[in-house]
């Protein structure tokens, strides 16, 4: 694509009957899809065919611990935010092999071929989400001096730079959205290959990418009126105006730095069951076990990785004892490192304001609550409190 | 290799053989276990019987008689590792109901001729009479963890068996939370993980038949259940004691859930 007619950063407009040429231009491209799907009365990112698997007419209704659907503007495609699932359980997947071993005649034999790494087109990835990956690539992938990395992750890296990121700015925030909050919503700033913006006879398209551009060419786009980027800005205005929660940001790493002895811990932590719901369904949280196993035989060796949880008692065990014995313990250190420590680390929060902690934790905590809590304790407990460690 | 396979016994009291069967239904990996160790003692699958001792005596089901109490001791002296598997054998299982009840009127009841029978005031897990080196949680076992174990012990390393939540599986599995979106009362959260989140993989809530995962916040779950959901005492004690139910803390939060039910 030398003569490429429609510019990276330029708007177009997609006519909502033309929607369906999106799908056809990136099967063509060779990628599979991935996007928006009910299953079991949630809105899931998964693969998806064509644009009648996607939910049309339908909302969220988010708050602690709850979320149902509901009737939404029938022709709507992208009305409900965000569901359980993200892009990241395609990039750094919840269960992954890693290598095998076969053991023969007294020989290991290493079975590690290249992974597969599939070609996937994202469609409807939110502005927080485009926030979270920027945070996972530092976490995984980004190779600049000077910033930390956790380790490189090949898979990650590769299915990653594959990838095709078509965001869906949101025009309606759900119950537990604060992405205003940090500034990583609810229009997309960048990160993004498209970026689309919902109005009733199509979508305000941002061209972000030369690969978007491309895409974009083979779409039957015309050039938006005046009205519709009218529209499409107030909408997202209206939008951060309503973020179904708010949490303050400037000082939290302060405020959490002098909060470590506060009684308002105690009070969470009866709540807090230490399911780890919240790092499950967190687009940022990173934390993996990789575990060894052998068969019956002893010859076939498997290296596997999961998912694992800042709230799991063997998460942190050493010869030593476990690091967080108490689930005070285990949520302070939770909550300090997504508004905290993370700063240290990747020079960014950890958090990206997407709700969906509280929207999955089963009790509904709520971390803007909590900070909330600890800003109002921290005006209480005008004595400083020591800070200790060992917990 | 050691030149001879371990020999493995495998033990039933007090129970349905559920357990036993989730060996046997191991098909073609139960050839390949056949392979790997000698099993000397497994009345449910074959007749033949070697003499102890044996390497690993795997025992299902609970105490409940007073020749089990005794057996339970001799197979103690049996095996080099001992392992409780299921319900029954790590908590008293379903029969442990019976604990707050009064057994001599429940025999009354169901059988015919109760003075033939011979029981104890209780049904109690394994560990309340000899040492476990293991225990396997789960109504059934499941058959991974159980291969899982056997592999483990075989080649020395510790078994990969998580005590964490039932959530935290659900979550991997890509299944969406019953509680959250559709108000169940599942257990998942203070249940131990291991079942492959079989229940809610088929949108209902989880029963907790692995028992109380390590530190469980039952109180907070609770809480939740009962002013949100509008679930009562009743429905808390009833829920904490299904296959688990005489295993702490479920044990001691159901007593709790009792008596606020009674009005305490
Ligand atoms: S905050 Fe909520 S989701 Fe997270 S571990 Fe605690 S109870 Fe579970
Ligand atoms: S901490 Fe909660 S709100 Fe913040 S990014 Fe993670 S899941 Fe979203
Ligand atoms: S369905 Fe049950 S086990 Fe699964 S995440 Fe929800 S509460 Fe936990």
């Amino acid at each position: 694509m030398t003569d490429q007619k429609i510019p990276v950063g330029s708007r177009q407009f997609l006519p909502r009957s033309a929607f369906e040429e999106l799908f056809a231009a990136l099967h063509k491209e060779g990628y599979s899809i991935v996007g928006p799907k009910v299953t079991d009365g949630a809105v899931r990112m998964q693969p998806i065919g064509s644009v009648a698997e996607m939910p049309q007419g339908i909302r969220d209704n988010q708050d602690g611990g709850f979320y149902r659907l509901e009737e939404g503007e029938p022709e709507l495609w992208f009305e409900y935010v965000v569901g359980p699932n993200g892009p990241k359980e395609f990039f750094f997947p919840a269960q992954l092999p890693l290598f095998e071993f076969h053991v023969q005649g007294g020989r290991f034999d290493l079975d590690a071929g290249p992974p597969q790494v599939p070609k996937l087109a994202f469609l409807g990835v939110r502005p927080c989400e485009l926030a979270a990956i920027d945070v996972q690539d530092r976490v995984f992938g980004r190779d600049d001096p000077g910033t930390f990395r956790c380790e490189s992750e090949p898979w990650y890296l590769q299915i990653r730079q594959e990838a095709l990121l078509i965001a869906v700015n949101c025009t309606r925030p759900g119950g537990t959205c604060f992405c205003a909050s940090w500034g990583t919503g609810p229009e997309a700033a960048g990160g993004y290959d498209l970026a689309l913006t919902e109005l009733k006879d199509g979508f305000v398209v941002a061209v972000g990418s030369k690969r978007g551009a491309a895409l974009a060419e083979n779409l039957s786009l015309r050039a938006p009126s005046g009205a519709e980027l009218e529209l499409a800005t107030l909408k997202m205005e209206l939008a951060r105006e309503h973020m179904g929660r708010q949490l303050e940001t400037p000082d939290l790493k302060q405020l959490l730095n002098e909060s470590i002895e506060f009684p308002e811990w105690d009070d969470v932590a009866r709540r807090c069951l230490s399911c780890g719901n919240c790092t499950m369904v967190c687009p940022t949280c990173f934390c993996c076990t990789v575990s060894d196993g052998s068969d019956l035989s002893g010859q076939e060796i498997t290296r596997t990785r999961f998912w694992e949880s800042c709230f799991s008692h063997q998460f942190t065990y050493t010869i030593a004892g476990p690091e967080r014995n108490t689930i005070r313990g285990r949520y302070r250190h939770w909550l300090r490192h997504k508004l905290c420590t993370w700063w240290d680390q990747f020079e960014c929060s950890g958090c990206v304001g997407c709700g969906r902690c509280i929207t999955w934790c089963p009790v509904g905590i709520d971390l803007t609550e909590e900070a909330q809590r600890l800003r109002e304790g921290s005006t209480k407990h005008k004595k400083r409190l020591g800070v200790s460690h060992g917990e | 290799m050691p030149s001879a396979p371990p020999k493995v016994a495998v033990y039933k009291f007090s129970s349905c053989d559920g357990c036993q069967l989730q060996l046997l239904n191991l098909e073609t990996k139960l050839l390949e276990l056949v392979g790997a160790v000698e099993i000397a003692y497994f009345l449910e699958a074959r007749r033949r019987v070697l003499p102890p001792p044996y390497d690993v005596g795997l025992v299902e089901g609970s105490v409940s008689t007073p020749e089990e109490e005794d057996r339970i001791q001799q197979v103690r002296r049996d095996c080099k590792y001992l392992v409780a598997i299921g319900a029954c054998a790590t908590s008293g299982g379903i029969q442990a109901l019976r604990n707050w009840a009064n057994v001599e009127e429940y025999a009354r009841y169901v059988y015919a001729k109760p003075e033939y029978l011979s029981t104890l005031e209780t049904a109690s897990p394994v560990a309340s009479h000899v040492f476990i080196d293991f225990e396997l949680r789960g109504c059934p076992v499941n058959q991974y963890q159980l291969l899982e174990l056997v592999s483990a012990l075989l080649t020395g390393r510790k078994p990969n068996i998580s005590t964490h939540s039932l959530c935290i599986e659900c979550k991997r599995l890509g299944n969406t939370c019953v509680l959250v979106a559709q108000g169940k009362p599942c257990l998942g959260p203070i249940t131990q993980v291991g079942c492959g989140a079989l229940c809610p993989k088929f949108n209902r809530a989880c029963y907790g038949c692995f028992g109380p995962m390590e530190q469980p916040n039952i109180p907070s779950l609770g809480q939740w259940f009962t002013e949100r959901l509008g679930h009562t005492p009743r429905d808390m004690k009833r829920m904490l004691r299904l296959f688990n139910g005489y295993l702490e803390p479920f044990k001691q939060a159901s007593e709790h859930y009792e008596r606020k039910e009674k009005g305490g």
